[in-house]
């Protein structure tokens, strides 16, 4: 606090006096004559600021004696005489004065006011720093939740808003962040013939550096991931353009995962990320893969391995926030603990709130949670339908083609056991709703494509019809009345959704705001080949 | 696929009219079908010779209904024949078998409507 300063802050408090008025007069001069001096620092250690605090009054310089830096600072820029700004017994400053101006030395009178001015003016300035303190201190505390809100968001954007519906798999997952949002991510990404590749990684640090590196890293892995398909390539492309992208002091955990859900083959790389918990139905084993983290070293190549996951196993991907949480008395949960719930408790939802469970038994009521959790759990029902995929097609929505597509789909579905009458029939119904996809789903608009879909699951074959007329009211299956059309009180048409509709073993209709699907099944091997299905 | 459309042939014989239906019935059967029907006789049973008829759709359907229609509304009897098994369903799901003869082939089919 220069004197300056210290005097501007006290001008103006209360009613002025006879002696307000002159140290008014005094404040004015010095505002006019004397330079305003940048503050000095004193350590605080310095052995000034112990005597300050011990004397009563102002202190020439000329008189200390004191191995001090500030004394040596203070007489080198000309004081003479300073004044402890004394408040609540805690020295928060001080006065700093030159010479007087009539150059005579300071008399006691000028003591005596100087010593009743720093006593008056010690309280508002200490005033003036708890202020300025808080301002400070709501500054930063805005600034920190500020971020944690564009982290939080960044993160929310880029986690999957679901998890995919694969046939015979229960996939679930979780994740919370921490306070300070850390850079957990996850993702499930669709990949071709029907293969789904799981995610999770870690982005070292918090906050939004972190979270733009998780974005980053997660649209790497999705551009890359249909086209490279082996886990350990689209590691190591993502390593390649992470590496030199992503500041020197940060890199991203990430275990990177293919599933078969047909098979329950499971094609993984891990980029060192914790190792994912498989719940064999022989017990828990560790899925270990040898990799570094991503955007460490530039030339990286992962190691690829494969399991099966059978009908009835589990696996676990977790982030290291539960393993690496503390209790009260600093105990880690720890790995071994994690491993032993994967063994107790069935995989996906059961196993995400049991290990919820359990950590907040571990923690106690009050712990803040020291990192983000994310788990994404999947496990293979037993005896889960096999879905096979025999072909997959598109053609143009041109009338006539439903006879393109009626051919290829018989073609195909030779190599399964569908008897000739009912294999007729789904020919038949095949053109039909294909025929409907083109005319009214596409309007017969040529660009547009008609996709089919051939497989076999759980001992039916069924062809799926889409095409892009979703949002649309399907209308039902009726019978149509016959004696009125021969009668001619109805037009002669209207057969096409009846005969689809008596022709195959069950008619699936499905349609979301793009597309709509008419899935068509029929058993397989021992159905009903009579007419009275 | 062929885009040429095919005729529907209408000939007699022993005095009844046999109509040989396209190889396709489908939305572009509909001006072989109206003139073949043009063509026909002015009365007597009328028999749809399916021998060569692959493929019948909802389209092709319409078709025949609507050619059924007219010859109820002329009180002319309608049979078929050379149905494959799979059609021959169809015409049963569609109660179509209701209101024409079904028969194996061109001789029954002439000595039913006789």
């Amino acid at each position: 606090m220069t004197w300056a300063r210290s005097l501007r802050r006290v001008v103006g408090l209360g009613t002025p006096t006879a002696k307000d008025v002159d140290v008014q007069r005094a404040a004015a001069t010095a505002r006019r004559q004397a330079t305003e001096r940048p503050p000095i620092d004193i350590a605080p250690n310095d052995p000034l600021l112990a005597y300050l605090a011990q004397s009563r009054g102002a202190v020439s310089l000329d008189e200390l004696e004191l191995d001090s830096a500030a004394v040596q600072s203070l007489r080198a820029r000309g004081s003479r005489l300073i004044v402890p700004l004394i408040s609540q017994g805690e020295l928060i400053g001080l006065l700093e004065l030159g010479p007087r101006l009539s150059d005579q030395e300071y008399s006691r009178e000028d003591r005596r006011l100087l010593d009743k001015l720093a006593g008056q003016a010690a309280p508002a300035v200490r005033v003036a720093q708890l202020v300025r303190e808080q301002e400070v201190e709501v500054r930063a505390r805005e600034r920190l939740e500020q971020e944690m809100r564009v982290a939080q968001l960044i993160q929310q954007q880029f986690l999957p808003k679901r998890v995919p519906e694969l046939a015979g798999w229960q996939i679930a997952a979780f994740y919370r962040a921490a306070r300070e949002v850390g850079g957990d991510f996850y993702d499930f990404i669709e990949l071709p013939n029907r293969q789904v590749a799981l995610v999770i990684g870690d982005v070292t640090g918090h906050g939004v550096p972190a979270a733009l590196v998780m974005a980053t890293t997660r649209s790497i892995l999705r551009s890359d991931a249909p086209r490279l398909v082996s886990p350990a390539a689209v590691l190591a492309r993502a390593n390649e353009l992470l590496h030199g992208d992503i500041p020197p002091n940060m890199f991203v955990t990430c275990l990177y995962a293919v599933l078969e859900p047909a098979t329950g083959k499971l094609v993984y790389a891990n980029a060192g990320h914790d190792l994912p918990y498989v719940r064999g139905n022989h017990g828990v084993r560790e899925l270990r893969a040898t990799g570094m983290p991503l955007g460490l070293m530039a030339d990286m190549t992962y190691e690829e391995k494969e399991t099966i996951l059978d009908a009835g196993e589990g696996l676990l991907l977790h982030s290291d926030g539960i393993a690496e949480a503390h209790d009260p008395d600093r105990v880690m949960f720890g790995f071994p603990r994690m491993r032993d719930l994967v063994g107790r408790v069935e995989a996906g939802q059961p196993l995400i709130d049991e290990l919820l469970n359990d950590l907040g038994r571990f923690t106690g009521a009050a712990w803040e949670q020291e990192d983000d959790i994310t788990l994404v759990t999947l496990v293979r029902s037993a005896g889960v339908p096999e879905v096979r995929v025999l072909d997959e097609f598109e053609l143009p929505s041109v009338s006539g083609n439903e006879r393109q597509a009626m051919e290829r789909v018989a073609t195909t579905i030779r190599e399964v056991d569908l008897s000739g009458r009912r294999l007729e029939r789904l020919k038949t119904a095949v053109a039909e709703a294909t025929m409907n996809a083109i005319e009214h789903g596409n309007q017969a608009r040529a660009e547009l494509p008609v996709r089919l879909e051939v497989s076999t699951r759980n001992g039916q074959v069924v062809v799926r019809i889409t095409d892009l007329g979703g949002g649309r009211d399907i209308p039902e299956a009726t019978t149509p009345d016959l004696e009125a059309k021969l009668a001619g009180l109805q037009k002669p048409r209207g057969w096409g959704l009846f005969l689809i509709k008596n022709m195959v073993d069950d008619v699936r209709v499905t349609s979301d705001e793009r597309h709509h699907t008419v899935e068509l099944v029929m058993q397989l091997g021992g159905g009903n080949d009579g007419r009275d299905r | 696929m062929a885009e040429t459309v095919e005729r529907a042939i209408v000939r007699r014989r022993d005095g009844i009219t046999v109509i040989d239906m396209p190889s396709n019935i489908d939305i572009r059967s509909e001006a072989a079908l109206d003139t073949a029907y043009s063509e026909v006789s002015p009365k007597g049973a009328i028999l749809l010779n399916f021998s060569g008829t692959e493929y019948i759709n909802s389209s092709g359907i319409a078709l025949i209904v609507g050619l059924l229609a007219r010859a109820r509304k002329q009180s002319r009897p309608v049979g078929a024949y050379g149905l494959s098994d799979h059609y021959r369903e169809i015409f049963e799901v569609t109660r179509l078998a209701d209101f024409m003869g079904l028969y194996g082939d061109e001789q029954a089919a002439i000595a039913g409507k006789r």
